[in-house]
């Protein structure tokens, strides 16, 4: 059953980055946020590695990544990614931050889907991570599936076993450490991804040479898209204050610090 | 508007059973609480959405709450499935006509809320950890992974506010029958069939969101030990051992996580379901342990919302010991939860 699947993926700070938020006139950034070395969304980057997996076990499948954020920090995440996975490279130049109002995000992303020539809608996929680790809010997949008039969607997905009628067992985390087993008829749908099961492919230098002939054009005619506040206003945005006086025990014995653990856990 | 050309508000708040289908689930009632809280401090009426396949079953637990209750009722709505929960809600919203929605931060909700929002015109905030604001709404939520907390109000109504739990204590009053309004909803075709809950494939189950404790085991404990070799099966039996006997929830980094990806030495009962941190969950405990886990930024934010926080760690300098956890006891944490499971054998 081929498929065509869209991966929406934005591209963030370098987690082990620290980050100093600034308050601007409109809304927060980040310090430095230009300087700060970038990353591919990890649970987006999740969702493009099932994606890939999905179009190699289905043969003329094709995959397309959208990616929305300033074209200097896509070409270097790109850089990488293009190393790991084929595909098409769909790029929104826009402002950097997780702290753009996500109703326009997804606007501007379910337009740039919309104008993908060749994508059949009837056998579109929508993936993407299930929150960004920026805004972190889990609502943009969903909007722009709703744009899509997609009204199969999952979130937290963990997994996707396609049957050979082209339904598909869909795994989507649900409270207490369970997944939630879902069958879906079939495309579309829109599928917000968590953490999957495959490991990050190696970079394989061939792929990269393939991709990055495409993705140079494709970054260089990037449509620039002005983001608006939606009516959001930011009061504060602040580091949290809370700095714990540590207490470091260097000398006491295990057993000891066992007395001390269990005491301290029985302790309401 | 009012006199003042002030909007005046109306809440909504949304709520769910949980699979039994007649019973609010503990989220919902806390949502119900914050949002009987907002109401009372903006004079807005309040009215309660109840989504269930019994829903008069399940709205006996509001009977002393003074709001109209609204409900979707049916078999279709014993699942959680985003066709049949957003048309649920979105009729649910058009019935109220709020200007605010409240709704807790649960799978099921988390799945349809902004699809909702985007059916109704409306704007939508997620984990949204507290209101306040004088006269208005002010909401708290974190970015970039609990990293950045802001605080934001919006013009544009209608807007939803998805509550993370434990945000309210949960609505409680005497269950009683009470009058509920039913709300017709015109569902889409249905495409998808919700067959059941599949627990990860474990020894046990690990994962304990109301446990009062959270125990993290980090990379070292399958890094090679004093003796020049790997104890990957002690430290599982000894995990294990702990988490049988205290009834903790089992967290872990996620660079143990991935050995398993890695084909390097693994505990095989984790997953990455038990993953915190940057890349992983953001549990609530009252106390967290970590273990053999170096205590850097990524890894710790996963920790924000653990009240005391303790670590056994070798490197008195880890990033534990830098504000971030209580106590710090510098020791072989597999010496340590050898001895912690003898104690909490002898004590049962």
């Amino acid at each position: 059953m081929p498929f065509h699947i869209v991966v929406c993926a934005g591209v963030v700070p370098d987690p082990l980055q620290t980050l100093q938020p600034v308050m601007g006139s409109a809304a927060p950034a980040l310090k430095n946020e230009m300087m700060l070395p970038a990353v591919l969304d990890p649970w987006a980057a999740s969702a493009l590695y099932e994606a890939a997996n999905l179009v190699a076990k289905n043969p003329g499948s094709k995959l397309w990544l959208v990616s929305m954020g300033p074209k200097a920090k896509l070409q270097q995440v790109m850089m990488t990614i293009a190393q790991k996975v084929s595909f098409e490279l769909v790029a929104v130049d826009s402002p950097m931050g997780g702290f753009a109002d996500a109703h326009d995000t997804a606007g501007a992303l379910a337009e740039a889907i919309g104008a993908i020539p060749d994508l059949d809608k009837t056998r579109l996929l929508l993936f993407g991570g299930w929150e960004s680790a920026s805004r972190g809010a889990g609502v943009t997949l969903q909007i722009i599936g709703e744009r899509l008039g997609i009204t199969d969607q999952f979130m937290g997905v963990d997994q996707i076993d396609v049957r050979e009628d082209g339904s598909f067992e869909v795994l989507e985390r649900v409270e207490g450490g369970k997944h939630q087993v879902n069958v879906c008829a079939g495309a579309p749908a829109v599928l917000g991804w968590a953490t999957g099961n495959l490991p990050e492919p190696r970079n394989n230098p061939q792929i990269g040479m393939a991709n990055m002939r495409m993705v140079m054009p494709t970054l260089q005619k990037a449509k620039p898209v002005a983001l608006t506040e939606g009516g959001l206003h930011y009061l504060s945005a602040t580091l949290p204050g809370q700095q714990r006086q540590t207490r470091i025990v260097k000398d006491m014995d295990a057993e000891a610090i066992a007395q001390e653990l269990a005491e301290w856990m029985g302790a309401e | 508007m009012d006199g003042s050309g002030v909007m005046p508000e109306s809440i909504l708040v949304l709520t769910h059973a949980d699979e039994t289908g007649s019973l609010l689930t503990k989220a919902s009632l806390e949502a119900v609480a914050g949002g009987k809280e907002l109401a009372a401090r903006l004079k807005a009426p309040l009215a309660i959405g109840v989504l269930a396949a019994d829903a008069v079953s399940a709205a006996r637990k509001l009977s002393s709450l003074n709001a109209r209750i609204l409900a979707v009722s049916g078999e279709a709505f014993a699942q959680a499935r985003y066709a049949s929960d957003a048309a649920a809600c979105e009729a649910l919203c058009k019935a109220a006509q709020p200007t605010v929605i409240l709704a807790p931060q649960s799978s099921r909700i988390a799945r349809v809320a902004a699809g909702v929002a985007q059916r109704i015109g409306g704007t939508v905030d997620t984990h949204i950890t507290s209101i306040g604001g004088k006269g208005g709404i002010e909401a708290s939520r974190w970015f970039y992974r609990q990293r950045i907390e802001a605080v934001i109000t919006r013009a544009t109504r209608p807007w939803l506010l998805i509550l993370e739990s434990g945000t309210h204590s949960a609505f409680e009053c005497e269950e009683a029958d009470i009058p509920v309004e039913p709300v017709a909803v015109e569902l889409p075709q249905i495409r998808t069939n919700v067959t059941g809950t599949r627990a990860p494939a474990q020894d046990a189950q690990t994962i304990r969101p109301d446990a009062k404790m959270l125990f993290v085991a980090g990379a070292g404990w399958t890094k090679k030990q004093p003796d020049g070799q790997i104890h990957a099966s002690e430290a599982g039996n000894l995990i294990l051992g702990f988490l049988r006997r205290s009834g903790a929830s089992l967290g872990s980094s996620k660079s143990l996580v991935d050995q398993g990806c890695d084909g390097q030495p693994v505990l095989p009962f984790l997953t990455h379901m038990n993953q915190v941190g940057q890349t992983g969950s953001t549990p609530r405990h009252s106390k967290g342990l970590a273990t053999c886990c170096h205590g850097e930024e990524p890894h710790v934010v996963g920790w924000r919302f653990i009240g005391e926080r303790r670590a056994i760690s070798l490197d008195p300098n880890c990033g534990w010991a830098h504000g971030k956890a209580d106590v710090v006891y510098v020791a072989d944490a597999f010496k340590v939860m050898a001895k912690m499971n003898e104690l909490l054998s002898s004590k049962s």
